[in-house]
């Protein structure tokens, strides 16, 4: 393994850690709910009238961060490297997945591993490793 | 539990907050870029150690919430959650891309995640049309997690 020092920015790192662990404590304290990305989306899909408006805006505030953001500091560049085509079908199964699997990187890698969750520990080591496993597929043995 | 969804406009304003002040971490943490999350995934290439950070920063303020919040939590280890999860770790590995980060990559303009977020609605669509055709076969109990 080598550490890729140029790319590697530990400082903003910790920081967005500490900022993203200050939301996901709030929203727990104040909304007794486990801050889930997969989750509140998947909610809005499923039709239950009254639970609309706090997942909506949930994802409202993660939609205007980047505008209030660069209204201070200069926005960091977003890099897509994957093509349409890959982008369709990660994001259904990203879709599918995370419904399955009841959660993604936020409720379960994040919030489920704070509260010591053995289902979110698991479910954070499989997708953790799928997605480890498909890098190096991809990039290592495709070759792409 | 929860506060009734149908209660005080506040937990609507405090989760638009919360929504709000999770965004502002990805983008300083720098993982709404996915080439980044793609560097960390990278073990046997160049590896970008950042996501490991990213994730102790927000464990170290989750945990003692969460402590204090004391949750009722889903137990059962099953199929469902490890194929789910695998699926997902699959995906994530082909674009670089999870849900909270590709909404925010949304919110400054990016046309591939919205193409993302569009497929995955459908993903999500997907599951509640396939999960209501399960229990109208099977009436046993339904698990609602939601994370």
């Amino acid at each position: 393994m080598q550490i890729d020092w140029a790319s590697f920015t530990p400082w903003s790192a910790v920081i967005g850690g500490v900022i993203i662990g200050v939301a996901v404590a709030m929203f727990v304290l104040v909304n007794g709910r486990i801050a889930g990305i997969s989750g509140i989306i998947g909610g809005l899909v499923r039709p239950t009238y009254p639970d609309l408006a706090w997942r909506a805006a949930f994802v409202l505030g993660l939609l205007v961060a980047p505008v209030i953001y660069a209204r201070i500091a200069l926005l960091p560049a977003i890099e897509i490297d994957a093509n349409y085509p890959t982008t369709i079908v990660a994001g259904l199964l990203v879709g599918v997945g995370t419904r399955y699997g009841a959660g993604c990187t936020s409720g379960h890698g994040v919030c489920g591993v704070s509260r010591l969750s053995p289902r979110s520990l698991v479910a954070t080591l499989s997708f953790m490793a799928a997605g480890i496993a498909t890098v190096f597929v991809v990039r290592h043995v495709a070759g792409f | 539990m929860s506060p009734d969804s149908n209660g005080p406009r506040v937990y609507t304003i405090s989760s638009f907050l919360a929504g709000l002040v999770f965004g502002i971490g990805l983008i300083v943490s720098g993982m709404v870029s996915p080439t980044k999350v793609l560097g960390f995934l990278d073990l046997a290439g160049k590896w970008d150690p950042s996501l490991a950070l990213v994730m102790a920063g927000a464990i170290a303020v989750g945990a003692p919430a969460f402590l204090l919040a004391a949750l009722p939590d889903a137990r059962h280890i099953d199929r469902r959650l490890v194929l789910g999860s695998v699926a997902f770790g699959v995906s994530w590995g082909l674009a670089g891309f999870c849900p909270g980060p590709a909404v925010a990559a949304v919110g400054a303009g990016q046309m591939k995640a919205l193409l993302f977020i569009a497929a995955m609605v459908a993903g999500m669509l997907a599951f509640e049309l396939a999960e209501r055709a399960r229990s109208s076969i099977d009436l046993g109990a339904q698990v609602v997690d939601d994370r």
